[in-house]
């Protein structure tokens, strides 16, 4: 199966993140996925094997195949975002495996930052917890565009139909509310730890007609990058050889944020607001007709313009307006809370800028889908829609139209961890400005698409 | 034994093809493959890292993960030079066949080559020899020394997820302290492809590129690129010896103790690293294409097979990353 990655039947590859509470069996879920498509090796089994019986088990337990820290497996719990690759005949997947514990939240932003689609796990017995809430606000908040809710451990509810489509119900009214359409949003009853519904269907479940959780995960459509959008291009490194051989090249290296570049078309480079014409799109195996998202090139452009690091090479047409004030929602990532007037730093695009938080608009409640106006600070976890003013003017998106252009990081200057995930504009139709419970007309996400 | 390279795939040495046509990707309907996703990826994570940092370096240990890394850097500022080093931490325990590689590598490309070997610090006795010869864990020291001595703020590692489990949790920036120390629990959130490279002086950040690709993914793009690799990757004879369930060679690292009984074997490499604890395993597969239906079907990971210094414990991995191993 594994070779099944570069056969012709690749549809291109699929990133997902699983979220869930803990004890939910998450490592044990994506155990048996990894185990039910083939993708643990003999030695990597052995060792599993021998480590359950160690701790007395009889069977092995699947969850250590990816619990790889000490204290993880100590704990027997995941601590850290984990990267697991598997493929099957009809896809290649990339999964970050997030943990649950809601002091680990921030890893779950991580892993979700840059899914397709979020698997969340809820234990039968206890249903929707404020973990899954939560998860799915922050799979909302990011854009990820499909939700996938696996009912686990159905076999210790007797394999009860009622208790399964009750939690599929709270789950689907949860998920409306934060705007995912209703044909974006499935559920699945499983066993991870016997298997039921994971990759096999389930004989235990006969009321349940629906495809298996990884048939979902092969056949959910995944929406194409934003090649259609206007054209974004952060550069990165500006290449100039000075040899022999190339002794005038000039070339802006970086990779397509957004939209589709062809030679010839106008651009217009931000923040300096000057404009010229692609004259070639390089790469090191020659001359590419077009560029699209996700491809790393390398422009040539028919002016002799100052371009360096951070700028914005954009659609001339279609260049956004470089702004100093940012209105912004934020996924507060630091121990130590963000008060009105920290100095921080933007990372945005190629560029970091110093900034200041100006104002705390409204902290978001996940769990009702209100907010509390000008909350005094946000703590670890919290999500927030605040104010901030830029040292210099940034050319950004809304993180609606254009993810990559849309999205920024906050460091702390002093010991450069990563303070936050920001993302411009209101990207929850649900976050308001801080006037009471929202929910009067949850509209669609709109930055999926 | 042989010094050349036994497959033929299309040789584009001595720097990557310039070819008329564009290889078939970025079609109007088409996403990009997974290859030319992961190629893409792992150059925008070289040229964010050049532009980040003052002092990067690529560790190169001769392996095939790190000349892939080698080779996308030099497509990454394509037409110019690679703008930073390779730091080879050479053990004393390194096959013939990969100093002459990493030689001719360095040459063909116009690469820099800082060399650290862990005999000087055998020698002035800043390390001493182990029990049991082998001198993987020796790697260390002499490296932590030469990022401070050259002053490297950057360093490239080949590491990639899909190797262990400890690998699996780790960033592609990774930061570590002045002892070059990795502390798993302290790992910075890393967000879209926004890498956060801030760091204090003295510390370093590792960074590996090739975080999301598989042993299979290296493989089948060596393939369709062409990328030259030491000939102990492919099939040849070689005397060998069994210990702990591996096949060793004789070299300066030593040779096979009482009963262990030496025979002539047709082996490959499936890991190159030091000749005391690098096995070797059976095989005919003679060319990249061989090499590639080979791991597909094998039913044991790359470092499971041939690696005795991840058999120590069940936390081996983890323990020498937490220490600045690579």
């Amino acid at each position: 199966m594994v070779g099944a990655r570069h056969g012709e039947n690749t549809r291109g590859l699929l990133r997902l993140a699983t979220a869930g509470s803990v004890d939910d069996g998450k490592s044990t879920l994506v155990g048996r996925l990894l185990h039910d498509t083939k993708s643990v090796l003999a030695d990597q089994l052995d060792a599993v094997t021998r480590a359950s019986a160690d701790r007395g088990l009889a069977t092995p337990d699947l969850s250590l195949l990816v619990d790889g820290l000490r204290a993880e497996r100590e704990q027997g719990i995941t601590i850290d975002v984990a990267y697991r690759y598997f493929a099957t005949p009809r896809r290649t997947f990339v999964l970050a495996d997030t943990p649950g514990h809601v002091q680990y939240t921030r890893n779950t932003v991580t892993g979700m930052s840059t899914a397709q689609l979020a698997v969340l796990l809820v234990d039968a017995r206890r249903g929707l917890l404020e973990q899954t809430r939560r998860h799915a606000a922050v799979a909302a908040l990011l854009g990820v565009p499909h939700l996938v809710l696996a009912v686990n451990k159905i076999d210790l509810v007797g394999y009860d139909q009622g208790t399964y489509e009750s939690i599929a119900k709270d789950f689907a009214t949860h998920a409306s509310a934060l705007g995912y359409p209703a044909g974006r949003v499935r559920s699945v009853p499983v066993s991870a730890l016997v298997g039921d519904n994971v990759a096999r269907p389930s004989t235990a479940t006969p009321w349940y007609a629906g495809p298996t959780l990884l048939e979902l995960l092969e056949t959910t459509p995944v929406a194409t990058d934003h090649r259609d959008a206007p054209f974004r291009f952060p550069v990165q490194y500006v290449i100039r050889p000075r040899t022999p051989e190339h002794p005038d090249y000039r070339g802006y290296a970086g990779q397509v944020a957004a939209g589709t570049v062809r030679p010839g078309d106008r651009v217009t480079v931000s923040p300096a607001g000057l404009t010229s014409t692609v004259a070639r799109i390089d790469t090191a195996d020659g001359p590419l007709p077009h560029a699209v998202p996700g491809q790393s090139v390398t422009l040539v452009l028919g002016d002799d313009l100052d371009i360096g690091r951070g700028d914005l090479i954009a659609g001339a047409t279609s260049a956004p307006t470089p702004r100093e004030e940012l209105d912004a929602v934020l996924c507060w990532l630091a121990d130590r809370p963000l008060r009105p007037g920290t100095r921080l730093l933007v990372k945005h695009g190629t560029r970091t800028v110093p900034a200041i938080v100006t104002e705390l608009a409204a902290r978001f409640d996940e769990q009702r889908l209100g907010s509390s106006p000008a909350p005094d600070l946000l703590e670890l976890n919290d999500i927030g829609r605040v104010r901030i003013r830029c040292a210099q003017a940034l050319p950004v998106d809304d993180y609606a139209d254009s993810h990559r252009t849309g999205a920024f990081l906050l460091i702390d200057p002093a010991d450069g961890t990563t303070a936050a995930a920001g993302l411009v504009g209101r990207p929850l139709p649900v976050i308001p400005d801080g006037d009471g419970p929202a929910g009067s007309s949850p509209g669609p996400l709109g930055h999926d698409a | 034994m042989g010094n050349v390279t036994p497959h033929t795939p299309p040789q584009h040495s001595p720097s990557p093809p310039m070819v008329a046509v564009a290889p078939p990707v970025g079609s109007e309907a088409d996403p990009l493959s997974t290859l030319d996703a992961l190629e893409s990826e792992s150059i925008h994570v070289l040229r964010e890292a050049a532009g980040e940092f003052d002092r990067p370096v690529i560790l190169f240990s001769g392996g095939k993960d790190s000349t892939l890394l080698v080779w996308l850097a030099i497509k990454a500022f394509w037409p110019a030079p690679v703008p930073f080093p390779l730091l080879h931490v050479d053990t004393g325990h390194n096959f013939p066949e990969v100093l002459e590689f990493r030689d001719r590598l360095v040459a063909e490309h116009g690469l820099r080559l800082v060399v650290a070997e862990v005999e000087h610090w055998l020698a002035d006795g800043r390390l001493v020899e182990r029990p049991d010869g082998t001198r993987n864990p020796l790697q260390t020291v002499p490296l932590l020394d030469s990022i401070a001595e050259h002053r490297f703020d950057a360093v490239f590692g080949g590491g990639r997820r899909d190797e262990e489990r400890a690998r699996a949790k780790e960033r592609v920036f990774s930061p570590r302290d002045s002892f070059g120390q990795w502390e798993p629990r302290r790992q910075r959130p890393e967000l879209w492809n926004l890498y956060n490279g801030r760091h204090q002086p003295g510390e370093h950040v590792r960074v590996f590129p090739l975080s999301n690709w598989t042993e299979l993914d290296v493989w089948a793009y060596i393939a369709r690129e062409g990328v030259p690799l030491p000939s102990l990757y492919f099939a040849h004879e070689r005397e060998v010896f069994a210990r702990d369930g591996m096949l060793l060679t004789s070299g300066p690292w030593g040779g096979p103790r009482d009963g262990e009984a030496v025979r002539r074997a047709t082996v490959r490499y499936r890991t190159v690293g030091d000749g005391s604890c690098t096995g070797a395993v059976e095989s005919t597969a003679s060319t990249v294409d061989e090499v590639i239906d080979e791991v597909a079907a094998s039913r044991l990971t790359e470092r499971g097979a041939t690696r005795a210094d991840d058999r120590l414990s069940e936390a081996a991995m983890e323990d020498r990353k937490r220490e600045g191993y690579f």
